[in-house]
């Protein structure tokens, strides 16, 4: 295939290969034009291991700094989202592990998989969703609900779910960014997304999907 | 349909289905099993349902929409990236001018032998704005306030430090080791022993200018 077709069928791509090109070579001042698509994925990343808003901000701005330092170390053979996200990954765990309750949940019980997961979940809710139309989150009150549950998984589930189904990383990128292996993504994004389809079946079977946003009694003001 | 987790007539039977459901989403299950799981949902409601409960999971938190910084955050990480970029950019300037300024010094001290080398590199250009100025007479041991929103120490309490969550106490010797600068405005008096007569009236100017940059900085936090 010509450059040209490259270019054609893949546009983004190619800006942001020039984009990279550009700053490695001194045009510093396009770096924010570079990772701004990327903005909010790195912070979701950064989310998905702190939960804190504040902490999560600090340790995306600071992975994204970091990425501008060393911009220079980037291979043109690599995904450059997977390595932003890679480094605001690593920015989080880094602070998380500073933390004093990371020494109660225990990184090794993180790393190495051991607890509930490895018992086989069953579905409990067999409420018949049907599809449920992704114009539904134009409506805030649908987004924060998906939000709060996300927020009640364990860390291990949460953030094996964000990298692989909000960051959209392949199942080896999300074990090597989480550090752990291919076999423990699996079970745990089976786990992530089962718990996550009972939390919402309920919430499904109550109407919240489909009620209008502003119902009698039901103002946001 | 489902009789204790096992249909009649299926070669999978439930449990076999929930297992494999998230490798099923994801395309990850070969071509027989696949064909028996199509043939399970479709006789089994329980597992239709889990299966169309699953998809939404995925599309909706896979949605970009699902992914929210909170508001500011660009323009913090903006700024944080354009005062990054100017550091960068003038101790690389800094080292250019250095660099520059060298090859006339070795070309005069050719001449005038070793001790004039000496000489003169031990002569450091003047700074061309009060507020580069590395300051004289500072105590180095008087404590002053660093921040990371700015290469200038301050003493307690100026209302002139950026970034003030950052801020932490050193002594003035560390500062100017760590390339920062006296705060014009509260260690005035350490600038005005070292700015000659021919810079007031540039230092007038910028402390104007300055003054201005000042307001904008403190509306943006």
């Amino acid at each position: 295939m010509s450059d040209t077709e490259m270019a054609l069928n893949n546009p983004v791509r190619t800006r942001e290969q020039d984009l990279i090109a550009s700053v490695q070579r001194g045009q510093r001042e396009l770096f924010y034009e570079l990772v701004q698509p990327y903005e909010r994925r790195v912070y979701a990343a950064a989310l998905a291991i702190l939960r804190n808003e504040q902490d999560a901000e600090d340790a995306a701005q600071e992975a994204m700094l970091k990425a501008f330092k060393n911009i220079g170390q980037f291979r043109a053979d690599a995904r450059f989202s997977t390595w932003l996200i890679q480094i605001a990954v690593n920015e989080a765990l880094m602070r998380r592990r500073r933390e004093r309750t990371v020494q109660i949940e225990g990184i090794d019980d993180h790393r190495s998989g051991r607890g509930d997961e490895e018992k086989e979940y069953a579905p409990r809710d067999f409420a018949d969703w049907r599809e449920i139309p992704s114009e539904a989150l134009e409506r805030k009150e649908v987004r924060e609900r998906l939000a709060k549950a996300l927020a009640t998984l364990d860390q291990k589930y949460r953030e094996v779910f964000v990298m692989r189904d909000m960051e959209h990383l392949n199942i080896q990128e999300t074990a090597e960014a989480l550090g752990i292996t291919v076999a423990s993504v699996k079970t745990r994004l089976l786990r992530a997304r089962l718990m996550l389809r009972d939390l919402l079946a309920a919430g499904w079977e109550q109407g919240w999907f489909s009620r209008l946003p502003f119902e009698k009694g039901n103002k946001p003001w | 349909m489902v009789n204790g987790g096992k249909t009649n007539h299926e070669a999978v039977n439930c449990e076999q289905v929930w297992r494999e459901i998230s490798n099923y989403v994801d395309g990850e299950v070969d071509a027989g099993l696949r064909s028996s799981m199509d043939e399970h949902f479709r006789t089994c409601k329980r597992c239709a349902s889990v299966l169309s409960g699953t998809q939404n999971v995925v599309t909706l938190f896979g949605d970009e929409r699902m992914l929210e910084v909170p508001a500011g955050f660009s323009q913090r990480l903006e700024k944080r990236l354009a005062r990054l970029e100017k550091n960068t950019a003038s101790s690389g300037s800094r080292w250019s001018s250095l660099s520059a300024w060298l090859i006339p010094v070795a070309a005069i001290a050719s001449f005038t032998g070793a001790l004039a080398l000496v000489d003169q590199l031990s002569f450091k250009p003047p700074a061309k704005s009060i507020l580069a100025e590395p300051g004289r007479d500072i105590p180095p041991e008087m404590l002053v306030v660093v921040s990371d929103g700015s290469k200038v120490f301050h003493v307690a309490g100026c209302p002139f430090i950026h970034d003030k969550a950052t801020e932490r106490t050193i002594t003035a010797k560390e500062a100017i080791q760590d390339g920062y600068v006296p705060c014009s405005r509260c260690l005035r008096q350490y600038l005005k022993a070292s700015v000659t007569g021919q810079h007031d009236d540039d230092e007038a100017s910028e402390e104007a200018d300055e003054g201005q940059g000042e307001v904008v900085g403190a509306v943006g936090h």
